[in-house]
């Protein structure tokens, strides 16, 4: 079972991101989980959402506390909550942010964790460029099949376009985010010499 | 066909597929998604026949419900915590007319103090109202059990509410195996009431009965109820034949046959104890688990049969009656009643504290070495509660509990896990 | 010249001596009795006079096709009385705060089984309606469900006793509300004007009506169950145990609650007055106050006013409902 836990505000799309990665789980035959730990609705809010991707069937319903991977939609979290606590030694970070993680004031994590499995990525910018607006879920998503391989960015692109369907335009502009954070994070992880993980198909 | 899919949608698309022709909508966390979206059902047109009604209350929720049920049509609503409570008269009121409502509880704390998350506080609170009360442990048995309510309720006269935990199954997304409409409609044929409201055959529902019978019409309602306890199988069964999975039933053992110690729960947390069973299972310790699916009515039989052999039973449970102890505890003990089998409680997940798999492999090892408390409320901060009584002896005007509390937790409800 | 014949009194010119056309349905042999005889009413309850009246007109109005729903009340109570029944309708009694909504979801049933011809009337007392009912009827009105829904108004919570509700009028005794004190009887409060209220809705018909007045409070549910939507009709119906006034007096206690002004009679539609009933004998508010053992406390033993300035306050009452809706005809030359 690989766990994942988000972290970000309300309003910025940390439930949906979960749910997009377990759909996009799915789409590739895992069985996946999503659930937040929010309740009343509260625009910024800080939230939490979580996502257990599995070979089986998953059944606890406790909230991740050990996540194998941690996903911070919004870094000005960083000094309000307890944003890693638990996190593997070997687990993967995703955050969203133009900075890197000194700058960010996380520098510890470099020497905590494995620096191949950490990533900062401007997702933000990069929804704000093909979405329009400043919401990075979809876009981090992306990110995460690269640096995890956990799930392959076709998968990704499929659960997009199911979550948006609705919206044909707006399915593919997030697509598009997606797509350009999968390539941005394979790129960082290969400059800095970290290698790209996985068999994740393009 | 499979689909990874929100508990809420699952179930709405589920009901919807069961053909309802009057749905009430009042809104409280957490089950506004399932009102929410069967609305959009009606609004498109993609469920039709069907008036959905945007109540003023929870109150006129169920009574619109009990109004539309008694002249002849299939009515849902659904509701959580202070709704329930809310039109607790409307409950009995349905209960005790014998009128096949079905009802999806997305279980939830009752307050004071106020707090929207899951516990089964709420359930517990219409134990009598005469109503069958089954319990979902996953997506898929919520929506499933939906299928099997107005099947149930609509042949045995009895209102049926499917309880499914507030946020964790709610707002959870997971794979569900979602029915079509054919599939349901060989399973769940048209409503055929029992009383109607009709002037071409005019009687009147609803009379007061005084001493004389009152007592037998209760009987008859626990009569329905034991009914239910043999139809239920059946209808699984049934359900298992049509629609491939075992959805339902009174309970499910989970390797329990040979265990020595037998945890007892309901609803989703059954899940997390599975995880732990299977882990301890490895240890070499002989445990199982017994999931509860029909509270009401209880299977005391079942029950009995179930957990006879073991050495200890422990209730885990997400209720508590002040005062007492567990509710769910007290249905297990009866059902032990005269065997040599101690019951302990363990209090857990009130309000919506977590139920990790470390705390309850703490609890289960214990109760394996035989030191399982009476009663243990799981995770409890003594601390917080040492504190708390302190002030209390020091002076008279100690002000709000729960405030206090949470001034010492330093912390307004931002994060619970 | 035309002959016209009144109902003074409790003593009516009978409907033979009327042309059949304006005889009121309750004069038929072949009625409804909707409410059949049996039950357990007080002698003299304006209550089931008010009921039977009303709901027989909906049958005849109806084609016989209606469903009514009851709140727990004095007539709930007293027409099923155990193991007994005095309806002849289909009659559906849930609780005591939920007649509208249960009406609602009736109307909702009938209209989702395509059965549009069934209509349905929900009734209740005034405790039932604009105290624990209010809601439940606020919500009926917003949704414009169509339901007619009529208030039998008592003006107090009769079944249990004489309690007051938020129909009581100022001064009034009841058993919370006792004549004791340097305040005896019922405070002067806002008063909760339900037929006002639900004109502030803007339901397409709102009425109000007496057991005084049969051929009115038939033509008024007629005229209701030929619109569809949300409809009121508030009748007062003089309770002679709760009022404590002779039970022969019901229909003049009745007759007087108009004539005084103290209970306007009218028609609304869309929140805007269509008709009154203009008042033929105006008579003091003390006319009406002295036949009613709730407001003996306001005369001394000589029957002269012991609270003049208490009497003066519901005249004054009185007196702007006949501003308001114009219950005096200035310009009539022959009495109306």
């Amino acid at each position: 079972m690989f766990e994942v836990r988000l972290h970000g505000r309300g309003g910025q799309g940390v439930v949906t991101a979960a749910d997009l990665l377990a759909l996009a789980a799915f789409e590739e035959g895992q069985h996946a989980q999503s659930f937040p730990s929010f309740g009343s609705e509260r625009t910024g809010a800080p939230v939490v959402a979580y996502c257990r991707l599995s070979e089986r069937d998953v059944r606890t319903r406790e909230p991740v506390v050990a996540p194998d991977c941690v996903i911070v939609i919004d870094p000005t979290l960083v000094h309000q909550v307890d944003l890693f606590a638990g996190l593997h030694p070997d687990g993967f970070v995703l955050v969203n942010s133009t900075k890197t993680f000194d700058g960010l004031g996380l520098g510890r994590l470099l020497n905590e964790f494995n620096t191949s499995h950490l990533l900062t990525a401007p997702a933000t910018e990069v929804a704000r460029r093909q979405i329009g607006r400043p919401l990075p879920n979809a876009a981090l998503i992306g990110g995460f099949a690269a640096l995890t391989g956990k799930v392959a960015m076709g998968a990704v692109g499929t659960a997009i376009r199911e979550r948006f369907r609705k919206d044909t335009s707006l399915a593919e502009r997030n697509v598009a985010a997606a797509t350009e954070m999968y390539h941005y994070a394979r790129q960082a992880m290969v400059l800095s010499g970290q290698g790209v993980l996985g068999a994740a198909a393009d | 066909m499979l689909r990874q899919i929100e508990g809420s949608r699952a179930v709405a698309e589920t009901v919807a597929l069961c053909r309802p022709e009057v749905v009430c909508a009042y809104p409280i966390s957490p089950q506004t998604h399932i009102i929410e979206a069967i609305g959009a059902l009606v609004k498109t047109g993609e469920l039709a026949p069907c008036e959905f009604i945007n109540v003023e209350s929870e109150f006129a929720a169920m009574s619109v419900s009990i109004g539309a049920s008694a002249t002849g049509a299939r009515a849902f609503t659904a509701t959580a915590s202070q709704g329930l409570l809310f039109m607790m008269e409307a409950l009995y009121n349905a209960g005790g007319l014998g009128l096949p409502i079905v009802m999806t509880l997305a279980n939830r704390a009752v307050g004071a103090p106020i707090n929207i998350w899951n516990d089964h506080s709420d359930a517990m609170s219409a134990r009598d109202a005469g109503w069958i009360q089954l319990f979902a442990e996953t997506n898929q048995e919520a929506a499933d059990l939906h299928i099997l309510a107005f099947r149930l309720g609509e042949e045995l006269s009895v209102p049926v509410m499917v309880c499914m935990d507030g946020f964790i199954l709610t707002h959870a997304t997971e794979q569900v195996d979602m029915p079509d409409q054919s599939q349901v409609d060989d399973f769940l044929p048209p409503f055929e009431p029992r009383q109607l409201l009709s002037p071409e055959d005019p009687y009147s529902i609803g009379a007061m009965v005084g001493p004389d019978a009152f007592t037998e019409v209760r009987y008859l309602a626990h009569a329905r109820q034991q009914q239910a306890l043999e139809r239920i199988p059946e209808m699984s069964a049934e359900f298992a034949e049509a629609f491939g999975r075992d959805s339902g039933g009174l309970l499910h053992p989970y390797r329990s046959v040979d265990a020595e110690v037998v945890v007892v729960a309901m609803g989703s947390v059954l899940g997390t104890i599975k995880d732990v069973i299977d882990t301890q299972r490895d240890a070499g310790l002989r445990i199982g688990a017994l999931g509860i699916t029909s509270f009401r009515p209880f299977p005391m039989d079942a029950v009995r049969a179930a957990l006879r052999g073991a050495r200890q039973v422990i209730v885990v449970e997400k209720s508590f009656s002040a005062g007492f102890g567990g509710v769910l505890s007290t249905d297990v003990a009866m059902a032990l009643s005269g065997l040599p089998v101690p019951v302990a409680t363990v209090v857990a997940g009130l309000g919506g504290r977590m139920i990790t798999k470390t705390s309850l492999q703490r609890v289960f090892a214990a109760a394996a070495r035989g030191e399982a408390p009476q009663l243990t409320f799981l995770d409890l901060n003594e601390e917080l509660v040492e504190g708390e009584l302190a002030r209390i002896a020091q002076r008279r005007r100690s002000g709000p509990t729960a405030e206090n509390i949470l001034r010492d937790l330093g912390t307004v409800a931002s994060g619970i896990g | 010249m035309p002959v016209r014949f009144y109902q003074v009194g409790s003593f009516a010119v009978g409907n033979r001596l009327a042309n059949r056309a304006d005889r009121t349905i309750q004069s038929e042999a072949g009625r409804s009795n909707s409410l059949t005889s049996g039950h357990r009413a007080c002698q003299g309850c304006g209550e089931a006079l008010g009921a039977r009246y009303a709901l027989d007109a909906a049958m005849r109005a109806t084609g016989g096709q209606m469903v009514a729903v009851n709140a727990t009340g004095c007539l709930e109570v007293f027409s099923t009385p155990y193991p007994e029944t005095s309806w002849q309708i289909p009659w559906l009694h849930s609780l005591f705060g939920n007649a509208p909504a249960v009406a609602t979801g009736v109307a909702a049933a009938l209209r989702v089984k395509g059965k549009t011809e069934t209509r349905v009337i929900g009734q209740a007392g005034d405790g039932g309606t604009v105290d624990i009912g209010f809601g439940c009827l606020s919500g009926m009105f917003e949704r414009n469900d169509d339901v007619l829904f009529i208030c039998y108004d008592n003006e107090a919570y009769m079944n249990t006793g004489v309690q007051r509700s938020g129909a009581t009028p100022p001064a009034a005794r009841t058993a919370t509300t006792e004549a004791v004190g340097s305040h005896p009887g019922n405070s002067f409060g806002q008063g909760k004007n339900m037929p006002v209220l639900a004109m502030a809705h803007r339901i397409p018909y709102v009425a109000t009506a007496t057991v005084a007045d049969l051929h009115d409070l038939e033509a008024k549910v007629t005229r209701a169950m030929s619109i569809r939507g949300a409809r009121y009709i508030h009748i007062l119906v003089p309770c002679p145990l709760g009022w404590v006034s002779a039970s022969s007096d019901t229909v003049r206690i009745a007759r007087l609650a108009t004539q005084t002004g103290f209970f306007p009679v009218f028609e609304a539609e869309h929140g805007e007055v269509t008709g009154v009933t203009t008042i033929r004998r105006p008579a003091p508010v003390t006319e009406y106050l002295r036949l009613q053992g709730r407001f003996a406390h306001l005369f001394d033993r000589e029957g002269k006013p012991a609270q003049p300035d208490v009497i003066d306050a519901l005249q004054a009452m009185a007196d702007d409902n006949i501003r308001r809706y114009g219950l005096v005809d200035e310009t009539a030359e022959v009495p109306a």
